[in-house]
């Protein structure tokens, strides 16, 4: 383990960015907190949750695929992506960097997702211990440990100094080059700032909170369940749980016409949206019930049933704190049996 | 010759009772006005939603100008009275989004006014040739 | 702190439906924490005396859910509107997206919301609980801190600039209504217009660059009933689920602004649900203020049946070209 002094934080930063490039949280400018490009200058943001996850990094809000070009019965195709660059991405906390196994298992399975699976290549992230978790976490009910966050290195913050571990070889890499700046060290602090840290986690609001009555098999069991209607009786249909998510992974694909040819770009879609699974014959979730439920469902019954018990939420608590009409996975699980 | 000379692209939606005929006027004259402007007709000025005027910035307009009836004399006996105010508002908004306000403009052009058609289309021209090339309400993407 | 308490809009509320006057309760219900209320159908009296909430977190304005609320249930329901739900609650009416004859309207008195993000900002994250005292909020986390916080430093936006303490819609009134108050609500869409163009340009490209279109704006908008948005409809060549370029944004945003030009009633619903923080209401008060410089002062909702005014017109209205100079006038 190696650790350096908070007031060299700024050279750290600098150091990492010489290879690659690197964003921290910072400000927004508007009393949230994203991740932003690191430049001289640019102030850390000491701030539990990014509004935006990161899953932005791997999977972009849109991106471009491939452009056309028709010229009278000739069309011609061209690769128009832009290419991955080496990046770090510092301050992940446990929960956000949890849900990039999520991700991986849509995305990098075959057919591998060439675009996702590049900037995963890329990307190294740098975790960071949560030291004041907020009422609205959840983490642990989806066996997260905020006090021990993975990625490629994971690291500690406490009054006056940083700890870091490496993880995996695009970890130590990335140790290795900023060795000047840090020095060997005991976990001993670490350890208990672990211990602190899962004594919170203990006592907050949503601890009781358990997954024992969802998974693979309850399909049918939870899809009838009458419980949906009051629940998705004021949901208003707008995306902001979803585009929050750092596990939603849902995706539309359109062509943008730009008079001189074709874009066909990728964005997030959403399940809540009137216009998502419509098809040719028409759409097959005609209401906000069938929508709500399809949302709630995915994350707890359809993906773990795919992949091993593993659920589609990491308990980040961004629904809660955002949601329009405060309806979300907390009150659902609660409502459908989920306390203990 | 010179190829590089910057020209604007002008979009004016013409209604098609009076204005559309007074483009008409002005071309059976003989009167000049720049090619820059392209004319799509509507049937009444009240037909320009905001979006069309929007999309016109989006796909590479520099400016957009609106020709309609004068007041009084709409075929459809009001449809520019309500064009009047959607503009007011529309346009004093575009400016609160820092747009600059010189490349949108409604104008009353009769039928019988092939003269004036001409002189605001050159006039219009020159103002937003005077501008640039509109930046602010651009699409990249039809750019390249 | 709301002067009304709870027990007396659950009694009311517990009163007409046991006495039939109603089949249905539209209400703040209880949620994990005391702030994240969830609007609620109550249907039984015991779901009322167990779930139903009253404090400074009810800020959601019902009256949108009327639209479809009315015609899933059989006879009348009970909405709680504070003053300026009214409002929202008769523009729809102005626009027959309801039965006023299947509602029973509850005025409810409001001494202003609190808005949640300000009371995080100031006390951090770890609520635990908050208390409502003469005081203030009283907020204590879970890392043994407790703060006391007036509620002038926490109140939403739009209740520091409340326009109107007068329920202009009721059958019955709980308390006391107030009056039109003369805010200062106009005077942040002064201080844009004050700007150059080029500050203007950054200041909005600054704000609106962090849209994540989810529509959250959109779908909370007591104005926007529209049964089909052209945002969602494929065949209206606008539709776009992506905050694809920064044009598609500014699109989004000025023509949704536009859309309720004239028919919004300055709730500030939607700068209250956006998730990252964008003054919407500006755009949407930049009308209204326009609307007031040219046509003459205009209130939507203040009365049912006003005719809103873009969908008006006068012989002598003022051109186009002469906007920016009335501007300056003034």
């Amino acid at each position: 383990m190696r650790k350096c002094s908070l007031a060299v934080l700024d050279n750290l930063f600098a150091a990492i960015a010489k290879n690659a490039t690197l964003y921290i949280p910072a400000s927004d400018n508007a009393g949230g907190a994203k991740f932003t490009k690191w430049e001289e200058g640019t102030q850390y943001l000491d701030t539990l949750n990014t509004v935006k996850s990161p899953k932005d990094f791997f999977f972009p809000h849109t991106e471009d695929l491939m452009e056309f070009k028709v010229t009278g019965k000739n069309i011609e195709l061209f690769d128009i992506r832009e290419e991955s660059e080496d990046f770090v991405v510092f301050g992940v906390r446990a929960c956000d960097v949890k849900s990039f196994d999520i991700l991986d298992r849509v995305f990098l399975v075959d057919p591998v997702d060439s675009y996702y699976a590049s900037r995963r290549e890329h990307g190294v992230i740098i975790s960071l211990a949560c030291t004041r978790p907020a009422e609205t976490c959840f983490c642990t009910t989806f066996g997260i440990d905020a006090s021990s966050p993975m990625g490629d290195i994971s690291a500690w913050k406490t009054e006056d100094e940083l700890f870091l571990q490496a993880n995996t070889e695009k970890g130590e890499a990335i140790l290795k080059s900023v060795e000047a700046l840090t020095e060997d060290c005991t976990d001993e602090k670490v350890e208990e700032q672990k211990d602190r840290i899962r004594k919170i986690m203990g006592k907050l609001p949503l601890a009781n909170l358990t997954t024992e009555n969802f998974g693979g098999g309850k399909t049918k069991e939870l899809f009838d369940s009458e419980k949906w209607a009051e629940l998705s009786e004021a949901c208003l249909g707008c995306g902001t749980c979803t585009f929050v998510c750092p596990t939603c992974q849902c995706y539309d694909i359109k062509d943008f016409n730009t008079g001189k040819g074709v874009i066909r770009y990728r964005c997030w879609d959403s399940c809540m949206f009137s216009e998502f699974t419509r098809m040719a014959h028409g759409n097959s979730r005609l209401t906000q019930l069938e929508r709500f439920r399809q949302r709630f469902m995915h994350k707890l019954v359809y993906y773990p049933e795919n992949n091993d018990g593993l659920f589609s939420c990491v308990g980040c608590g961004r629904c809660l704190a955002k949601c329009p009409i405060s309806m979300n996975i907390v009150k659902v699980m609660k409502s459908l049996g989920g306390e203990k | 010759m010179q190829v590089n000379e910057y020209r604007p692209l002008i979009v004016a939606f013409c209604c098609n009772w009076c204005s559309y005929a007074g483009a008409d006027l002005a071309g059976n004259n003989r009167l000049n006005y720049p090619a820059d402007v392209k004319i799509i007709r509507v049937p009444c000025s009240c037909r320009v939603n905001p979006m069309f005027i929007l999309r016109a910035f989006q796909r590479g307009a520099d400016g957009v100008i609106i020709c309609g009836c004068h007041p009084g004399d709409c075929h459809y006996t009001s449809g520019n009275y309500y064009t009047r105010r959607r503009m007011a508002l529309l346009f004093s908004m575009l400016d609160y989004l820092g747009i600059e306000r010189e490349r949108t403009r409604l104008e009353w052009v009769s039928a019988a006014e092939g003269a004036k058609f001409a002189a605001t289309m050159n006039d219009f021209a020159q103002k937003v040739a005077s501008l640039g090339e509109n930046k602010r309400l651009e699409d990249l993407r039809c750019k390249k | 702190m709301q002067k009304i308490t709870r027990d007396v809009l659950v009694s009311k509320a517990v009163s007409l439906l046991e006495n039939g006057t109603v089949n249905a309760v539209l209400g703040w219900g209880k949620g994990e924490f005391v702030y994240d209320v969830t609007p609620t159908m109550f249907e039984t009296a015991d779901e009322i005396r167990e779930n139903f909430v009253w404090n400074d977190f009810c800020g959601a304005n019902f009256s949108k859910y009327l639209v479809s609320k009315t015609k899933k249930i059989e006879g009348k329901i009970l909405v709680f509107l504070k003053p300026c739900d009214t409002y929202s609650f008769n523009q729809l009416l102005t626009e027959h997206r309801f039965d006023r004859e299947k509602v029973y309207v509850v005025g409810v008195p409001c001494e202003g919301m609190a808005d949640i993000s300000k009371v995080k900002a100031l006390a951090g994250e770890g609520i635990a609980n908050i208390d409502f005292t003469d005081a203030g909020l009283v907020v204590t986390n879970f890392y043994d801190e407790t703060k006391t916080i007036a509620y002038a430093d926490v109140m939403a936006e739009r209740c520091v600039n409340c326009k109107s303490k007068k329920h202009v819609a009721f059958d019955e009134l709980l308390g006391e209504t107030g009056e039109v108050i003369s805010s200062a609500r106009f005077d942040e869409v002064a201080k844009i217009e004050a700007m150059t163009p080029d500050e203007r340009f950054a200041f909005w490209q600054g704000e609106l660059s962090r849209c994540i279109r989810c529509n959250a704006c959109r779908d909370v908008c007591p104005a926007c009933t529209c049964e089909k948005c052209v945002f969602d409809n494929p065949n209206s060549g606008a539709e776009n689920k992506a905050p694809a370029t920064t044009f598609e944004e500014q699109m989004f945003h000025i023509i949704r602004a536009f859309h309720v030009a004239g028919r919004c009633t300055d709730c500030g619903e939607c700068s209250r649900v956006c998730p990252q923080n964008i003054p919407l209401h500006l755009l949407n008060r930049k009308f209204i203020r326009d609307i007031d410089n040219f046509y003459g002062e205009y209130q939507a909702g203040a009365e049912v049946g006003s005719r809103a005014p873009l969908v008006d017109y006068t012989l002598d209205d003022l051109e186009a070209a002469d906007v920016f100079e009335r501007r300056e006038e003034e």
